[in-house]
Parts: C-alpha cells; sequence; structure tokens
C-alpha cells in the first residue's frame, strides 16, 4: 500500500447505520461507530449484545440489511482488503486433525507468506515449542492462541478479534493484552472484543455495547468522568439505567 | 482462480486425512471386502463378471460421497470456512482444492479396487483394464464432487448422512444394476438419463461384455460433465457472506 493511504485515513473502521437481522431478529438495528486507525479498541457488552455480528460485518462474511462499512476506506469484504485484515473468531477456527506448524503454512500459503512469517507469529503467541504437536491435543488457551497466530500472519493492518481471551488463564490474559498492546503500538488498528468489563482498563478507546446499540465510544477516563462511576461495570450499569428513563 | 490456492488446499485436505487412518482404511480397504463379499457369495458362477465391474462404479460412489460431504460440512460449521472467507482465497480454490484431494483419494481406491477385484476375486472383463480403472477413478470423482454440491443443503453432520440415501438410493435403484433400463416404465427410464450413475453403469457393463472401448467415450463425456456442474454448484453454494 502507498504510504499515502496510510497518512490520510483516520479511521481504520466506520459504520454507518448498519442494520443486521438474524433469523427475524434484529441484531443492529441501525449501529454508526468509528475506530481511529492504530488505536486499541475494547468493544465491550453482555453476550448477546450483537458484537460478533457487529465484527462479522467488518470482516465482510456477515449479510446486511441497510448502512455502510468502510474498513481501511474500502467497503468492507472487498478482495484487497482480505490481505489488510485479521479476523479471529470466538471459536478457535484453526484444522484440529493438523499440527500447529500445518496449520499455520497453511494460512501463510493462501496470504502469500513463507516460513519465516509462521517463525515470527509462533513466538509472538509462545507457541514455537508446540509447533509439531496437533491442535487437537492442545488445551482450549493454546487452541486460541493458534487461532490467533493465524490472523497476525502477514502483518495485517487491522485485527478483529472476537473474544480471544475468554477462559484463559489470568496470566495467559496479561501476556496476550501485552501483545496487543505491542501490535498496536507498531500501527494496527485491533479492535477486541470482550464480555469481561475489567479488560477495559487495557484499551485505549471503549465501544460499549447493549442490545445491538453503541452505549458508549470514548476513553476510560471519559466514561468513568461522564458517568460519575467508579470502574466500568458501574458506568455500564449507569448508562443501561440513563437509558432506560 | 488460483493454482496456488487450490493445490495449497489440496495438500491441506491430503494431511487432514493423513492424520486419520481409519479415513483412509474405510476409503481404500472397504470397497474391497464388498466386493469380496459378492464374489464370495457367487463363487463358481459367471455372475461377478456380469456385476462386478458395475458394483466397481457403486462402492466408491458411495464411499466417496460420504466422506467428502462431512468433510465439507465439518469445514462449514468448525469456523475455519469463515476464516478462509475472509482470506484472498477464491471459492472455487477451496472447492477445486476438495475435489482434487478427494479425487487423487479416489484414484487410489479405484486403481487397488480393480486390481483387488482382477487379481484376487478373479473377475473377467473384455474391455481393457485400463478403461475400467478410468470409469472408477471418474465414478470415485464424481462421488466426492456431488458429495461438495450437496454438503451445503446440510445443516449438521447428521443431515450430511441422510443425504446419501436422497441423493444415492435412487440412482442405486434406477442406474439400470436391478433392472435394465429399456424395460423400465417410460417415466422411470427417462428419469435415469438425467442421473449420473447411469452412465457410469452403463459404460462398466459396456465394458464387461465388449472389447472396443470407443463404445465407453460417450458415457465417459457425459459423466466428467456431470464432475463438472457438481464443482460449480460447490462453488456457487460456498457463501462469503452468510445470514
Amino acid at each position: 500500500m502507498p504510504a499515502m493511504t496510510k497518512e490520510t485515513i483516520d479511521d481504520a473502521i466506520r459504520v454507518t447505520g448498519l442494520r443486521v437481522v438474524r433469523g427475524g431478529t434484529v441484531v443492529l438495528p441501525g449501529i454508526d461507530l468509528t475506530v481511529p486507525a492504530g488505536k486499541l479498541v475494547g468493544l465491550l457488552g453482555p453476550s448477546g449484545s450483537g458484537k460478533t455480528t457487529l465484527m462479522r460485518a467488518i470482516v465482510g462474511v456477515q449479510v446486511i440489511a441497510a448502512g455502510t462499512v468502510e474498513v481501511l476506506g474500502r467497503p468492507a469484504g472487498e478482495p484487497s482488503l482480505r490481505h489488510e485484515v485479521g479476523y479471529v473468531t470466538q471459536a478457535p477456527s484453526v484444522y484440529p486433525d493438523l499440527t500447529v506448524a500445518e496449520n499455520l503454512g497453511y494460512f501463510a500459503t493462501l496470504l502469500g507468506t513463507g516460513d519465516d512469517d509462521v517463525d515470527r507469529v509462533l513466538e509472538a503467541v509462545d507457541l514455537t515449542a508446540n509447533a509439531r504437536r496437533r491442535v487437537s491435543n492442545l488445551s482450549g488457551g493454546e487452541m486460541s492462541r493458534v487461532s490467533l497466530a493465524a490472523a497476525l500472519l502477514g502483518t495485517p493492518r487491522v485485527l478483529v478479534l472476537d473474544e480471544p481471551t475468554v477462559g484463559l488463564d489470568p496470566v495467559l490474559r496479561r501476556d496476550l493484552w501485552e501483545l496487543f498492546t505491542r501490535v498496536a503500538a507498531d500501527g494496527t488498528t485491533i479492535l477486541v472484543s470482550s464480555h469481561v468489563m475489567d479488560e477495559a482498563v487495557r484499551c485505549e478507546r471503549l465501544l460499549l455495547m447493549r442490545d445491538g446499540r453503541l452505549l458508549a465510544d470514548e476513553t476510560l477516563p471519559e466514561l468513568l468522568a461522564r458517568t460519575g462511576a467508579a470502574d466500568v461495570e458501574q458506568a455500564f450499569l449507569a448508562l443501561v439505567e440513563t437509558d432506560a428513563r | 482462480m488460483s493454482p496456488r490456492m487450490s493445490l495449497a488446499t489440496a495438500a491441506r485436505v491430503l494431511r487432514q486425512v493423513r492424520h486419520d487412518p481409519r479415513t483412509i482404511a474405510l476409503i481404500v480397504i472397504l470397497p474391497c471386502l464388498l466386493l469380496g463379499l459378492v464374489a464370495w457369495m457367487f463363487d463358481g458362477t459367471p455372475v461377478l463378471d456380469t456385476i462386478g465391474p458395475s458394483l466397481l462404479g457403486v462402492f466408491p460412489l458411495i464411499v466417496m460421497f460420504l466422506v467428502t460431504s462431512v468433510t465439507m460440512l465439518r469445514e462449514r460449521l468448525s469456523g475455519t470456512l469463515e476464516r478462509l472467507m475472509t482470506m484472498p482465497l477464491r471459492r472455487g480454490d477451496v472447492v477445486v482444492g476438495y475435489a482434487l484431494a478427494f479425487g487423487l483419494l479416489a484414484a487410489l481406491q479405484a486403481l487397488v479396487l480393480v486390481t483387488f477385484a482382477v487379481g484376487v476375486c478373479g473377475m473377467n472383463v473384455a474391455g481393457p483394464l485400463w478403461a475400467v480403472i478410468l470409469v472408477a477413478v471418474l465414478d470415485a470423482v464424481l462421488g466426492a464432487s456431488l458429495g461438495l454440491a450437496v454438503s451445503a443443503l446440510a445443516r449438521t453432520e447428521f443431515q450430511a448422512v441422510q443425504m446419501m440415501p436422497a441423493f444415492i438410493f435412487p440412482q442405486l435403484i434406477l442406474c439400470g444394476l436391478i433392472m435394465p433400463r429399456d424395460q423400465m416404465p417410460a417415466v422411470l427410464e427417462a428419469i435415469s438419463v438425467v442421473l449420473p450413475l447411469t452412465y457410469v453403469v452403463d459404460a462398466m457393463q459396456t465394458l464387461s461384455t465388449d472389447a472396443d472401448v470407443a463404445a465407453i467415450w460417450g458415457d465417459v463425456a457425459v459423466i466428467a460433465g456431470f464432475i463438472v456442474v457438481a464443482v460449480a454448484v460447490g462453488a456457487t453454494t460456498l457463501r462469503r457472506r452468510t445470514p
């Protein structure tokens, strides 16, 4: 990509009036949001609030009823974006019957990168020692790290991570958040979802979602100042109550 | 479509199969056991020479149909297909990759089965053996590509298995194996014309009695046509965006 494009895009992701209906239920009634380029942005909300649907729309695999989704200034799902957007689904989407290295080798070939790239992402998620193990023999946490490693291949400019830390032990969660912070510091935009409100402290910016609508889009200090709450959990409750009135 | 992506996908599918010796055994050995059973039952009679070649067209079709439709469905359900759809490969690359991988397995299966039928069971055919192998390979590839096309209709692995009686049994009944097609009621004979197994069995029956290979080229062309259509249907039923 020419450096020009990189400079001129302020928002890596821009969603306008996005409406998604799944199985007769309105999941997103018409959401607007932006994700600034190069930032680590947390998408927080309870299970069922539409986080996954929103992320699927951003990576271009969701049928949408109305609205527009732009990534790096181009319509979501455009072929040229498939080299630049990495996506981690909620369940580890890797082949359980292949080894870690075989999985990453396949995805690397599809992206046109090589063995060096596989070694790099293995190191990033601390799985180098497990490269030859079959994925089905790994723990749940190791499996989700393989899935994350696959998304890091090819150094995408935008990473969309759907609950990558769910069910992991606290040490591993801390390590992964440090990894996200490092990757974002290198200029990658990261949108990471979680239903654990505590993880908000790790994010540069927060998007709070409930029932397919955006409750907040600001930094953590801004959110706490506006609601007068002590933490994100309290802020969330305060916003829901204001909303109900 | 890109050959690099199709080949990478085929290699990946074959690696998955290699890690699963039980499936390899089912693909390669099971059809031999079934044919052996028939040969044993009709031991001492010329029946194997009559129906044996047709059975070479039936067992691979069923086995490859099942294996392919279930594998493809697993890819859809596990989320790996969703990941692939966000990556720079085309839908055709996925389907062609699968067809190549299972086509190779199909070729192995057909080779082993024909060798077993002729070498161990003592089946005699009038036509050349290579032609029998060719039709058997095409037939197994046909099973794989039908499995790919049909897997889109199934939501669960349980349903995928049910697709076999739905799509294969009518072909078994009408292909001319149970009753010669020209003796069937006109409507059924007309239906059999649009079912691919009909042409496999016709080619095999021709090879069992006729030494002249030229008589099967029409059937071979029709089978190849069905394979191309099934692969194309498989590619169009893969959706990048899902509801």
